[in-house]
């Protein structure tokens, strides 16, 4: 058993914290906010519920809620041996975080950076432990991914690296090698077609529904770029995006000005009820959206015919 | 009971697939775009809107395949309570 901390109670420090209590593993959950972690413990408690019906194992989710400890304080974090972050793509945010991080856990912690985007060596250079920290960027659902990319920095120690490698075999995470870059393997590709996705639909050119249907039936992906956007949250992909953008300095990942624009409209996708979809009743029905003109109007009218 | 709880399932659903013309007896999760996202979605709103737990046991996918299956699980989770009440 490991004492694991885990920073950041959104939907990946959840999943994380889930699978890790269900692994054997003491885990210490922290963030900043208070709802989100009353919120990442009812999902920590349905999803171990639901566990059997989406084809997984049976799971007691006493039993898991009982391995994690949760508050506000980093101070949690002090009895970790490692720390693993989840905090939104934001530099500054990241920056702050590795800073107090490095102040409050043990000497021996290893600190796993499961980042989006942001390049391993670059989060190593805010510690003064950069050969004990290691990128791992777990999927959604985290519980139910067989595999994870495993990105040292170009200062991560062999003991950190076997470190983590023995936590994600504990659990049953097949770990893939991938070497230190911007969005490493899965999001350099994917938020590109996702972002391109987008585009799609800002031109014109097709519905969401139609984009996602190329994808799903032509593609035999279980999931379109379209959906895939609004479960990850619009303003989690744009953050990224535009991490990749101004890390390559390459105008492949200009982003969309629709996915902006969507932000700076609130619909974030399914965390807050609409992005390329509607997603639950509450959401403003077709009626309050005819006389809308513009991008946004045309984007859902898929989902509504 | 009955009406409502239908009422309240299949506003639940429409809103989510607009697309579908949804009969109560209707599979959907055989019409291929309804995944576990969904059944989750669906397992919340259940027990958010009846204001009840649903057993670990009745956690089945085949009690969320269709407005009626969904009709009968609120029933039978409201009828212990109301059991009790009349006893």
């Amino acid at each position: 058993m490991t004492v694991v901390g885990v920073v950041g109670a959104g939907i990946m420090g959840a999943g994380v914290a889930q699978n890790l209590a269900q692994s054997g593993h003491a885990v210490r959950l922290v963030d900043i906010s208070a709802d989100a972690v009353a919120s990442a413990l009812e999902r920590i408690e349905l999803n171990c519920r639901m566990s059997r019906m989406l084809g997984g194992p049976a799971v007691d989710a006493g039993e898991v809620l009982a391995a994690i400890t949760a508050g506000t304080g980093l101070d949690l974090l002090a009895d970790a041996e490692v720390v693993i972050e989840n905090i939104p793509e934001d530099e500054s945010l990241k920056h702050e975080l590795y800073r107090r991080l490095d102040a409050v856990c043990q000497p021996g912690c290893v600190f796993v950076a499961n980042t989006s985007a942001i390049p391993i060596t670059r989060i190593g250079s805010w510690t003064g432990r950069p050969e004990q920290v290691v990128g791992v960027h777990f999927m959604n659902p985290v519980p139910m991914k067989p595999a994870v990319e495993l990105i040292p920095g170009h200062h991560s120690s062999a003991q950190a690296l076997a470190t983590v490698r023995e936590l994600l075999a504990s659990m049953d995470k097949k770990p893939i090698d991938v070497n230190d870059s911007c969005g490493f393997i899965s999001n350099r590709v994917s938020h590109v077609f996702m972002n391109e996705a987008a585009y799609l639909v800002y031109e014109g050119v097709a519905t969401a529904e139609a984009v996602d249907e190329v994808f799903r039936s032509c593609f035999g992906h279980p999931m379109g770029p379209l959906e895939t956007l609004d479960l990850i949250g619009v303003d989690t992909v744009l953050q990224s995006i535009e991490v990749l953008h101004e890390h390559f300095a390459d105008s492949k990942y200009r982003p969309c000005p629709l996915l902006k624009q969507m932000v700076d409209a609130g619909l974030l996708g399914r965390k807050s009820g609409e992005g390329f979809y509607r997603h639950g009743p509450d959401s403003r029905g077709p009626a309050d959206r005819a006389g809308r003109n513009g991008h946004l109007a045309a984007v859902r009218s898929g989902s509504e015919n | 009971m009955s009406d409502t709880a239908r009422a309240d399932l299949r506003r639940f659903i429409t809103a989510k697939y607009p697309a579908i013309e949804l009969t109560d007896d209707q599979d959907i999760f055989a019409l291929g775009f309804v995944n576990s996202l969904f059944a989750m979605e669906l397992v919340m709103f259940v027990e958010k809107t009846f204001g009840t737990q649903i057993p670990n046991d009745e956690l089945r996918l085949d009690h969320f395949r269709s407005v009626n299956a969904m009709v009968q699980l609120v029933h039978r989770l409201n009828a212990p309570t109301s059991q009790a009440s009349n006893a």
